[in-house]
């Protein structure tokens, strides 16, 4: 929170560009650890890019992604390949669409997100194959870190439930618990509110604010519900049309006349010209669907 | 919850219900008169052919009655069908424990029964007149149900699906036991007076069977790679030994691994390509790898042998000990080593317990590498690939490893099959095998294993056990297959037993089976 911290994630110049389409057109911006950042716009802003970018599923087209982990030093996102950005990088993620491992259970989830490291304590499968005891301890820590994060996001007597079985908010915050499981240095969450009602959308908020202030790590947000993101975001940044409007703490984010014009459109926009409407013969025909602008 | 309106059944639409059985009739009509109205015989001078029309009208009739029969029992009118059905379930329930009766005392079976047995059997087969009376057998007992059920005012519905799910449970704590059962059963099934040369060779290719399942089960049930070229590397491990033995002679023990260790090779150069490809692109290009390695062996004449194949392959030994009736000099052989009579079928029994403990293997394996984190990296790049990657898991290595261990056991089960036979040629590796493997592990329910044997059991036992139809034995073990797709859409035995456990099983625990 002070800004003298170094940034955890330097995003400079980030492009994207499928074919003639500039999803996302030279971003700029810091992440901290134990902090929150948001990332808020419109409809199809670039923000799902974005994390796309950041977590390797796309190769920027232009751009440098830092991420200053503690113990690799400097990784340069952009250049590893797809699954070393969890595995080498420490960054995890979550989907917009939920991506759980449905017929495993909701312990299994947890144990696969150890890949890894268990694959290292079973000496690449053939000590844990003959059944050395270096694996079965590794398990048993394995499982211990589930129970952790599963009593964290409140899972824990479902863990023998098929994880398909969970109600959807459940499913939400295995997901979350999933991520955390990976030991990540930053954690990016794609709309992790959707579909939750005010109940457990507040109970999200309480696990993101616990997830920064104990595990001190950073968490990039993508949220589309502007309590969850103006109650615990600590910095945001406002994207639209794949371009960077704003960048601030939540108090100027949300007072900033860029975004509110972004969001609700412009007040002169509201009216059709006059000469407009003669040539169309609108003549209250269809004026309510022409009309665009604050309701 | 007594439902009062179920004795009242609405009155009987007689149209519709001959229209609908009528259509029954037709289609069976339609089907049997080309499937079982013509039967070609061999005469001299080429092929003639018998006409058949009794059986189709035969086969059309049946289909009308036991259409209107199932109309009844839909339509709540449970009695006819009963008056209708019994007597002949009575006469097969008679028949069967006569000819156990007669089995068990060594007489000769009843002649009267024989004789009205004989009047009511229309055709010349005997597994159609089983099946036929099996399936009036079974609609008489669902009449029977219907009709007291219906007597007794029970509740309808929703009991019996509470009773269908007891049942489920039932069968899934059997199946429990059912493995272990099955694994004693095979243990001692040779030492047994029903081990005969047929049925020794039968649970031979049975066992070869399921180590070729359980070993795809990997590939396809496990990491979920559709995998139509299986046989492929069967054929690699099959040739390797043939190979390595025909041209440096070294024994069926050196060559065992070397074979498992070629097919995995191939198994991995296999992958490479298709890591990106999944569903059906996978399925096509597999397919296509598999009649490739075929291609190669039936034209690489001077290296294979081609269409001749290799001949001449040496049998296994009993650890260095030969089957042979005249050792050479100074050497042993494994019934002179032993002290026993000289006896052709210890070959066969030794073969029989090898490709046993090569299965038993690849089992263990199998079940042990699930709870290894490879393995549950298989079902997670199985469920969700993209989750997966964002998880660190490398999609790459983690395909591989699984095309090149189910290759590896395919290999260890082809060079079991090249030492068995003593000859193989490109033949024994066309696509329908491939097909058989994958039928095996989808009728079994994926990832299962013990669904697996009894799909084994089921797909190569029954073809044998249709012998007596000739020409109509694949046409009846389609439609076995056809329904247990209808009852088992899922497979025989599929469910999913997780690899870890937070809170211990409620119902009681047993190993993992077999």
């Amino acid at each position: 929170m002070t800004d003298n911290a170094r940034a955890l994630l330097t995003i400079e110049h980030l492009t994207m560009q499928f074919g003639g389409l500039l999803a996302i057109n030279d971003v700029s911006f810091n992440a901290r650890s134990e902090q929150i950042t948001a990332i808020i716009g419109p409809n199809g802003a670039g923000k799902t890019t974005l994390f796309n970018c950041i977590t390797g599923f796309y190769n920027p087209t232009v751009g440098r992604l830092t991420l200053a982990h503690p113990t690799h030093g400097d990784v340069l996102l952009e250049q590893l390949e797809g699954f070393k950005t969890s595995q080498f990088a420490s960054v995890a993620r979550t989907f917009q669409n939920i991506r759980l491992f449905t017929q495993m259970t909701v312990l299994e989830n947890l144990i696969v997100a150890q890949h890894n490291k268990l694959m290292r304590a079973s000496g690449m499968t053939v000590l844990g194959l003959l059944g050395f005891p270096v694996y079965a301890q590794a398990e048993k820590a394995a499982k211990e870190k589930a129970v952790y994060w599963l009593e964290k996001t409140g899972l824990k007597d479902k863990a023998d439930w098929e994880a398909g079985n969970l109600p959807y908010g459940d499913q939400r915050r295995l997901e979350i618990a999933r991520a955390m499981c990976t030991e990540p240095v930053l954690l990016c969450l794609d709309e992790p509110a959707a579909g939750l009602n005010p109940n457990e959308s507040h109970g999200l908020n309480e696990l993101l604010v616990k997830i920064r202030d104990e595990e001190k790590i950073g968490v990039l947000l993508i949220e589309h519900d502007m309590n969850v993101v103006m109650e615990i975001s600590d910095h945001i940044v406002v994207l639209d049309y794949g371009c960077k409007i704003s960048d601030g703490t939540p108090e100027f984010v949300r007072n900033d006349p860029v975004v509110i014009r972004a969001y609700l459109g412009e007040e002169e926009d509201d009216e059709i010209p006059p000469d407009v409407v003669k040539d169309l013969h609108l003549n209250g025909k269809n004026g309510d669907g022409t009309s665009k602008g604050p309701a | 919850m007594t439902d009062m309106t179920m004795d009242a059944p609405e009155p009987l639409d007689f149209g519709a219900m001959l229209k609908e059985a009528g259509i029954t009739a037709g289609v069976m009509l339609l089907l049997a008169f080309f499937m079982v109205g013509f039967k070609t015989l061999d005469v001299t001078g080429g092929i003639a052919i018998e006409y058949q029309f009794g059986s189709v009208v035969m086969v059309g009739f049946l289909g009308f009655v036991g259409r209107i029969g199932l109309i009844l029992l839909r339509e709540n009118r449970p009695f006819p069908v009963l008056v209708i059905t019994a007597p002949f379930a009575i006469l097969a329930i008679l028949l069967l424990l006569s000819t156990i009766i007669s089995a068990l005392f060594g007489s000769a079976p009843s002649t009267t029964l024989r004789t009205v047995f004989d009047f009511f059997s229309p055709f010349p087969a005997l597994p159609v007149t089983v099946m036929i009376y099996l399936v009036v057998s079974i609609i008489a007992i669902r009449s029977l149900i219907a009709f007291l059920h219906s007597r007794q005012h029970e509740a309808a519905t929703a009991s019996r699906l509470a009773r269908a799910d007891q049942l489920g449970a039932t069968v899934k704590n059997l199946s429990r036991f059912l493995g272990p059962l099955l694994l004693v059963l095979a243990v001692i099934f040779p030492f047994t007076d029903m081990a005969t040369r047929q049925y020794l060779d039968i649970g031979i290719l049975v066992l070869t069977y399921v180590m070729l399942g359980w070993g795809l089960n990997i590939v396809v049930g496990l990491a979920g790679l559709l995998d139509l070229g299986y046989v492929a590397f069967y054929a690699v491990g099959a040739y390797s030994y043939a190979l390595l033995a025909a041209y440096f002679g070294v024994s069926f023990w050196i060559c065992l691994p070397f074979a498992g260790i070629m097919a995995a090779f191939a198994g991995v150069m296999l992958g490479f390509p298709v890591l990106r490809l999944r569903g059906d692109y996978l399925a096509i290009v597999t397919l296509g790898f598999g009649e490739m390695v075929r291609v190669i062996l039936l034209n690489w004449y001077e290296f294979t042998g081609g269409p001749d194949g290799l001949s001449g392959i040496p049998r296994p030994s009993f650890f260095g000990l030969p089957f042979k009736r005249y050792p050479a000099e100074g050497t042993e052989s494994f019934h002179t080593f032993f002290d026993l009579d000289y006896s052709s079928s210890h070959r066969v029994i030794f073969l029989y317990f090898l490709i046993l403990a090569l299965a038993m293997l690849t089992n263990l394996f199998t079940s042990r590498i699930r709870k290894l984190p490879i393995g549950r990296a298989w079902e997670a790049l199985r469920e969700d690939e993209i989750a997966s990657r964002s998880l660190g898991i490398n999609p790459r290595n983690t395909k591989l490893t699984a095309f090149g261990i189910g290759a590896m056991f395919a290999g260890f089960a082809g060079s079991f099959f090249a030492t068995r036979q003593g000859f193989i040629s490109p033949e024994s590796f066309t696509f329908i095998e491939s097909a058989v493997i994958l039928a095996i592990v989808v009728l079994g329910g994926f990832g299962s294993q013990l669904g697996v044997v009894i799909a084994a059991i089921i797909l190569i036992g029954l073809p044998e056990a249709f012998r007596d139809l000739q020409n109509y034995r694949m046409l009846a073990f389609g439609m076995s297959m056809v329904l247990i797709m209808i009852w088992r859409p899922a497979g025989l035995l599929a469910f999913r037993e997780p690899t870890i456990r937070l809170f211990a099983k409620k119902a009681h625990q047993a190993g993992d089976g077999k």
